[in-house]
């Protein structure tokens, strides 16, 4: 439990809770470290054991903490539209008003370290943050290093997802660096007896302007060590002044990378460590029903541990554990209920229930949106138009497969357990690991080195609480890394669902009635940036037959794909070109511009209709999409080429706009990326399910986009510097699915209303030839 | 059975069974793990290395077949601290997001350049189909292997009298 009983007494900014002057030896004042530690605590509330650890780590030089009162330390998984409850740790008593949200040291050399719980999946945030932190500290970017996810020395963090690193972490970062550097200038007034107002912080040193002397941030520091807390309310330097932040800053790290230096979670290794593997069962669901183990214990070296249906296997080698895990003879018995299948999942997800829609989950009831009178408006409306949309479920297949290395110890006479694992939300699974091997958080230790990607699939810690409990078993430390299949078969995925919209337009293009029903999908951007005054908007819950949890930009794309491709069949209703029967009922400006913007640099030729069936076979055909998510405002032009049932995307422009942007290139390759990757849940990705059993578990028979599916891209920048910064790892995903589908209808006049839309084009080409 | 392999020109003796996935014997006996499993099927390529200046899916290579030719890795692209050009191409292009992929992108595009000097953005993507990158980072891939290529016929004419 976090102890809140000191937040309403926090000491203002520039009240120090700890100030000690150094003995001539150089060794620690008067004040001991443990009251400095304690001071510390106090307005942390978390464990006193790991803050007095992480001042220990820290030694000497200024310490800097923020804090914060924090909007989102509500419970994150009610933020976390469509998908099952988290299976993992619910952070809900994590919600303090008040509470430590980042902190940095600035050592006797001047080196800066930050620490933050967020974590680097490629999203590019340990550069971007990085920056921030340069940029109002005034130092060189390569002086600062970022130390995160690792719940012993960093602040608590919800998780990284929601794109919130940057307009949350971001500015907490910030704010701490630029009060870091007020606290380094009056630090030099008080040493050159000056007011400080001519003073200045540049290149990680504090000048005098008037006498031209100068000292570094080490020289302020050295000798004492200092601990101070601050509140959020320092002025951050304008976007507009920017000079480290709002360039393209190179990726940090990227020299381990390219060497093969850089350690993934998959690629370390402890003294004794054994491998791990887990005996999975047939189906989704199955239990285990009898085993026997007495092969695999008795080859050499090979530990097994069972707990209900957990059966974990440890060995010296890693071909051993598999060795053990095939000798295993193990009989399941089937989950029982409705299994439905890939085939008839729409019909299932819409007609389906939550089981538990009653039982107080609020987060699973969503209230409908109503403005106006929809029906009303729709029966009066001289056009009308209804259709269904549906998307598939699809895997996030991110490149490192979950891995995780379980280390137990004995400290103090109690057991501690260190886990390193990939996992988006470290702070999460720590509480989740105490809980389910009965521990307490303080005795649980989670860390996340930079990860082979997530994409929104690693929100938990399946892999570490695997290894966890066979490390226990083996007493020795374990590591597990997940197979690709294992995590085909056993993650979770984005949602599949189904979306009925309703619209009426008058005919001079107006859109006068909107109705939205999304079955299961998700919540996230459900609601139109379009003004349209009667609208009825609605995401209706279901029970997914398969583990679903978060994606990249959640249902934003599903709900982007039905929203814009409707719009796009009514623009040709009422025979207006699809951007300007977008302008029309488009008020919100930056939406309007990334349209534009987009529109503008892909030559966007005006039409009015489909491009007639040609008698080629190979047609071309161009569309367009927009949206707003998250911060971000996208919109996407695509050109595709239709060659008998293929579709390849030849061209694509993406015109972005999240506010002042802090890396151009950076944000760049997230846009680019999030294009390609949209690609593959446009066209072609979908699991392929029934009995409870994946039927395409490997990535030859699921197809991720590759290098011949990557059209021409091209990416603009709205650079809002007078705006704030918002994040980019999602929202640029979800133009692209219907400006396909768009491009499709006007090269061939065929309306694709699903995803994977290359699958169900072929689907209705081959019916149609039937009639 | 002991088998004898040569990896960035050093020998090594393991001994683990014929049939064992070089990938395996790579990260688990020798402790180069910068060869990435990601698939174990030889659908992803973040497993690349070069059997001589053949690049080959070190998951679904048996290390008795990878006996007697010289193995190349991404820990053996580095000469004296100074890196491949491709190497250093993927970091002037920015050419990664999460780099899980990076090690087996670069030793597909080694391959390839030493087939082809100058390859075209086509040539390129045909011969690093194989590989995968989740993140999309292709185009920048491509203006990689580019950069690199370029950068090598700049080098060459340089170094002409």
């Amino acid at each position: 439990m976090r102890d809140t009983s000191t937040s309403n007494d926090l000491p203002r900014r520039g009240q120090s809770v700890a100030d000690e002057h150094a003995r001539a030896d150089g060794s620690a004042g008067s004040l001991p470290r443990d009251e400095a530690s304690r001071e510390i605590t106090l307005h942390d509330g978390s464990s006193r054991t790991t803050r007095r650890e992480f001042l220990k780590v820290l030694g000497g030089g200024l310490v800097v903490v923020l804090v914060t009162r924090d909007a989102f330390a509500a419970p994150a998984m009610r933020l976390q539209p469509g998908g099952a409850p988290a299976p993992l740790g619910d952070t809900g008593s994590e919600s303090v008003a008040e509470q430590i949200a980042a902190w940095l040291h600035i050592d006797g050399d001047g080196a800066v370290t930050v620490y933050t719980g967020k974590v680097e999946f490629g999203q590019g945030i340990r550069t971007s943050l990085a920056q921030q932190v340069a940029e109002e500290l005034r130092v060189p970017l390569h002086s600062v290093k970022l130390v995160m996810g690792d719940t012993e020395l960093t602040p608590f963090d919800m998780g990284t997802f929601g794109s919130r690193s940057t307009p949350q972490m971001g500015t907490k970062l910030r704010q701490v660096s630029a009060a870091a550097r007020e606290r380094l200038v009056a630090l030099a007034a008080e040493r050159w007896g000056l007011d400080g107002s001519t003073l200045t912080a540049a290149g990680g040193r504090v000048s005098d302007t008037r006498t031209k002397r100068s000292l570094g941030y080490g020289e302020l520091t050295a000798g004492r060590r200092l601990a101070e807390t601050v509140r959020d309310d320092v002025r951050l330097t304008p976007p507009e002044r920017w000079a480290v932040a709002g360039t393209s800053a190179p990726i940090v790290g990227a020299r381990d990378v390219v060497t093969g230096t850089h350690e993934y979670t998959s690629d370390m290794h402890l003294p004794g460590m054994l491998h791990a593997k887990v005996l999975r069962p047939p189906s989704i669901g199955a239990t285990l029903a009898s085993l026997d183990d007495r092969d695999a214990r008795a080859m050499a070296g090979v530990v097994v541990t069972r707990d209900g249906d957990f059966v974990g296997i440890a060995a010296p080698k890693l071909a051993d554990a598999a060795r053990a895990v095939a000798a295993l003879r193990a009989r399941w018995t089937p989950a029982t209920g409705p299994q439905p299948s890939s085939n008839d999942i729409y019909d299932y997800l819409k007609q389906t229930k939550p089981k538990n829609d009653e039982d107080g989950e609020g987060w699973r009831r969503a209230e409908p949106f109503v403005v106006g009178d929809p029906n009303a408006a729709l029966a009066a409306a001289p056009h009308k138009l209804g259709r269904s949309y549906r998307v598939a479920y699809i895997a996030h297949v991110p490149l490192e497969p979950r891995a995780a290395v379980a280390k137990w110890s004995r400290e103090g006479g109690r057991e501690k357990l260190t886990v390193w694992t990939g996992t988006q939300r470290p702070f999460a699974v720590r509480d989740d690991l105490a809980e389910q091997l009965g521990l307490r958080q303080e005795d649980v230790r989670v860390i996340v080195a930079d990860t082979g990607s997530g994409y929104g699939g690693k929100h938990t810690g399946e892999a570490a609480l695997e290894a966890a409990r066979i490390a226990r078993a083996a007493g020795r430390p374990v590591k597990l890394a997940w197979t690709r299949e294992e995590e085909f078969r056993w993650a979770y995925f984005r949602p599949a669902g189904v979306i009925d919209v309703g619209a009426g337009v008058n005919s001079d293009g107006t859109i006068t009635a909107w109705t939205f029903d999304n079955y299961n999908s998700g919540s996230a951007a459900i609601r139109p940036l379009y003004s349209i005054a009667n609208q009825r908007v609605e995401y209706h819950p279901s029970e997914s037959p398969l583990r679903q949890g978060s994606y990249r930009a959640l249902a934003a794309t599903a709900n982007h794909f039905a929203r814009e491709m409707h719009i796009d069949e009514l623009a040709e209703l009422v025979r207006m070109d699809p951007l300007e029967f977008r302008l029309r009922n488009l008020r919100d400006d930056r939406l309007r511009a990334v349209l534009q913007a987009a529109a503008e640099r892909f030559g966007w030729e005006r039409s009015t209709g489909p491009t007639r069936a040609s008698s080629t076979s190979r047609r071309r055909g161009i569309g367009i999409a927009g949206g707003f998510e998250k911060g971000g405002y996208v919109a996407t032009c695509a050109e595709v080429d239709v060659s008998g049932d293929d579709v390849r995307v030849v061209r694509a422009v993406t015109a972005f706009d999240c506010g002042a942007v802090v890396n151009p290139d950076g944000l760049r390759n997230q846009i680019s990326g999030a294009l390609i990757q949209g690609i593959g849940g446009a066209l072609f990705e979908a699991i392929e399910f029934d009995h409870g059993v994946i039927r395409n578990a490997h990535l030859a028979d699921y197809r991720v986009p590759r290098f011949s599916d990557t059209p021409s891209i091209d990416v603009v920048l709205v650079d809002r510097k007078d705006q704030p910064s918002f994040g980019a790892g999602e929202a640029p995903i979800m133009a692209i699915a219907p400006a396909i589908g768009a491009a499709i209808a006007r090269a061939t006049g065929v309306r694709v209303r699903s995803m994977p839309m290359v699958p169900e084009m072929r689907k209705q080409k081959a019916e149609s030839r039937k009639r | 059975m002991a088998i004898q392999i040569e990896v960035n020109g050093r020998r090594h003796s393991v001994d683990v069974d014929p049939a064992q996935p070089l990938l395996s014997v790579l990260r688990n006996e020798l402790a180069l793990t910068g060869t990435k499993y990601g698939c174990g099927e030889g659908q992803c390529g973040a497993c690349t290395v070069l059997l001589g200046d053949t690049p080959v899916h070190a998951c679904v290579t048996p290390v008795s077949s990878a006996a007697g030719k010289p193995i190349t890795t991404i820990e053996g692209l580095e000469r004296n601290g100074r890196l491949h050009p491709l190497q250093q191409a993927f970091i002037d292009e920015g050419a990664l997001q999460c780099g899980y992929c990076t090690p087996g992108m670069i030793m597909a595009g080694v391959a390839l350049l030493s087939a082809n000097p100058a390859p075209t953005p086509g040539e390129i993507g045909r011969a690093m189909e194989g590989n995968v990158c989740r993140c999309g980072t292709y185009p920048r891939i491509v203006a990689a292997v580019q950069r690199a290529a370029k950068g090598a016929e700049v080098s060459e004419k340089e170094e002409r009298p």
